[in-house]
């Protein structure tokens, strides 16, 4: 068996929160918490889940932008830890990202064939100015803008094509894997769309793998290959697209999924209501994190910590629940 | 019997530098007692602009308000400050996206509650204060004792965002605004406020005018819907209606750019609407949609379409709404 594209094990990313007069750290953030997963080359791997979940933390210590508290990443069969800053260099070529707001990624004062041309003088793809110029155009005309755009300025784009030319500038190295984080949830709805297509095609012509970081979760459902679904620092469920929104099998997951909206006003959904809000990750429940809003909670959970165990073809689960049958 | 609110040929223009911003030009509509009205479209369609202009809270200059906005018959545009601000916050309540810049951060959220309570309906501290107190619990929220005293930046964003429903109905309004009152928060957070905004409306009384992009949020919550696009009101009918037999060629277009649970499958492409919004500084001669719609004849360049009846409650502005 081949490592995967981007191998992901026990991943665990504390922040320090400093107060008082010294600044000394006196608590913790647990922002990811011992997170394992892969995504293989050409798939998409969503990442859901609700705000604070952590989702974002582990784009950022796959981009190599934080430095993993403990656990381990590979790329390529390569792992971060102790890698020198040009191997690691090497990697990012191949590694990119595309940020939810298109406006505050970009440099407003350099021009669109500047701000695309950045990584592929960088990494040093194409040589010399004419070329870099004629590859900004063709990659330009790819995301489905016109090539005039070279000489523009960010702000004369709407968000769509703001974010289209984020796109040209992470194909523009050669990536072999995008980091998407919620790089559709700021555009409206029709543009959204456009995106969503867009990555799709680009995945498809390109072997692109995605790690789609989003809380959109009917967006989720659209791209990705497989799902995995975070709550407070810790993967609650892992498995295909089509198996976990079928049959959705931990509790969370379960909320999760049926609270969403459907845009269909002839289904009336019945929801397992959750109660409450996200507990601190500073201070995450003990055993189960999901156990203050679980409406099937018991003794167990409140102690013990339940850990991902295979629950059906292709899909995991962290819940005591349906023990027997898993 | 004439509807709670109508409004009736609302232009709210805006004088900028570059030329006067049409956000929105010529929009009717009416709003019944008691029902939830969603008005649907993407950013910059005039949605809020609208939202704002009925509760009086555009600024002018440098915009200028034309039309009627008559509710329970008496005409909003017209009235003086003075009267508008003893209708806001009482017969109008309001909700806005984002409840930590809407709460004051500096009072305590019993403060801001029994605030308008004192100075609506009179009511001395005492009162006003166990009216809060009423409010916050209706609206769910735990130990509310202890949640009167605390200020916005103790409370979760659901929390204060519940804060922010128990305000605005706390004079028990005829109308409640709320504009995107669920945009900004989690899903299953999503799921409670829709749920508690249901079941107040059911208890009070009072009608809703809903803004949102979210069609999901449509789907659960609104009895009729208005679709706007570059400031005009493109369709109208109820929510059964829109999502069924829509006519307006982007009515469909918003539709099919959905993602559907149980319909997706890799690399199935979802329905793109191409182009963006029209500018509004320019004035639009036809359909502002023409640009983007792929039945835009040589017609549709030309002449703005008429409204047009397709059935009793829904009619679109299209030259082809005729056509299924």
């Amino acid at each position: 068996m081949t490592a995967p594209l981007l191998g992901v094990r026990d991943l665990v990313k504390h922040y320090p929160v400093r107060n008082g007069l010294f600044g000394r750290a006196t608590e913790t953030v647990h922002a990811v918490d011992g997170v394992s997963f892969h995504v293989d080359a050409g798939e998409t791997l969503a990442i859901v889940g609700e705000s604070g979940c952590g989702k974002s933390t582990v784009g950022k210590v796959v981009l190599g932008l934080a430095p993993a508290t403990a656990g381990q990443v590979t790329f390529g069969g390569e792992s971060y830890a102790g890698l020198r800053p040009a191997d690691m260099k090497r990697i990012r070529r191949r590694l990119q990202v595309v940020f939810q707001d298109p406006f505050s990624s970009m440099n407003p004062r350099m021009r669109v064939r500047d701000i695309i041309a950045e990584p592929l003088e960088n990494f040093a793809v194409v040589d010399g100015r004419d070329a870099v110029t004629d590859r900004v155009r063709d990659l330009l005309v790819r995301v489905g803008l016109p090539a005039e755009a070279l000489n523009r300025y960010p702000h004369e784009f709407s968000g769509g094509q703001r974010q289209r030319i984020c796109i040209a500038r992470a194909l523009a190295p050669g990536a072999d894997l995008i980091v998407c984080d919620e790089a559709v949830s700021a555009l409206d709805v029709s543009v959204k769309a456009q995106i969503v297509n867009l990555l799709l095609d680009l995945q498809a012509e390109f072997g692109l793998a995605l790690l789609f970081i989003s809380h959109d979760i009917a967006v989720v459902e659209h791209m990705a290959h497989r799902v995995a679904v975070m709550y407070l620092g810790r993967i609650m469920e892992i498995g295909d697209r089509d198996a976990l929104f079928a049959r959705p099998r931990h509790p969370y997951t379960q909320a999760l999924l049926s609270a969403v909206p459907v845009a269909d006003p002839t289904v009336r959904r019945v929801r397992p209501m959750l109660t409450g809000d996200l507990p601190s990750p500073i201070d995450p429940p003990g055993g189960c994190r999901f156990h203050t809003r679980c409406p099937l909670a018991f003794d167990r959970c409140r102690v013990d910590e339940p850990v991902l165990r295979p629950v059906g073809p292709g899909q995991q689960m962290a819940c005591h629940l349906d023990q027997a049958d898993g | 019997m004439a509807a709670l609110l109508e409004v009736e040929n609302l232009r709210t223009h805006f004088a900028t530098r570059n030329g006067v911003v049409r956000a929105v030009d010529g929009l009717s509509f009416h709003v019944d007692a008691g029902e939830t009205l969603a008005i649907v479209g993407e950013s910059g369609c005039g949605k809020s602009v609208t939202s704002l202009s009925i509760m009086g809270l555009v600024d002018q200059p440098p915009a200028r308000i034309a039309g009627q906005i008559r509710l329970d018959g008496r005409d909003l545009v017209a009235l003086p400050e003075a009267e508008m601000r003893h209708l806001r916050g009482n017969e109008i309540g309001m909700i806005f996206q984002e409840p930590m810049t809407s709460l004051n951060p500096l009072l305590t959220i019993g403060h801001q509650i029994a605030e308008p309570v004192m100075l609506h309906q009179g009511l001395d501290r005492a009162a006003a204060w166990a009216r809060a107190l009423d409010m916050l619990t209706l609206v769910g929220i735990p130990a509310p004792e202890r949640r009167l005293r605390d200020y916005p930046h103790q409370l979760s964003g659901g929390m204060r965002q519940r804060a922010m429903i128990a305000m605005a109905l706390a004079c028990n309004p005829k109308i409640l605004v709320a504009d995107e009152p669920t945009t900004a928060l989690d899903v299953t957070i999503q799921a409670q406020i829709i749920a508690l905004m249901r079941d107040l409306q059911q208890r009070t009384g009072s009608a809703i005018i809903l803004i949102t992009h979210d069609l999901g949020v449509v789907a659960e919550m609104a009895a009729r819907v208005v679709v706007m696009y570059a400031g005009r009101k493109v369709e109208e009918a109820d929510v059964a209606t829109i999502f069924a037999d829509p006519r307006h060629p982007y009515t469909r277009g918003l539709l099919g750019a959905v993602p559907r649970p149980g319909t997706g499958g890799a690399c199935h492409r979802l329905a793109e609407i191409p182009g963006s919004v029209p500018s509004l500084i320019k004035p639009l001669v036809g359909c502002a949609f023409a640009g983007r719609c792929d039945r835009a004849a040589d017609i549709c360049h030309r002449a703005a379409p008429a409204w047009r009846q397709i059935a009793p409650g829904h009619g679109a502005a299209c030259h082809f709404a005729g056509a299924a």
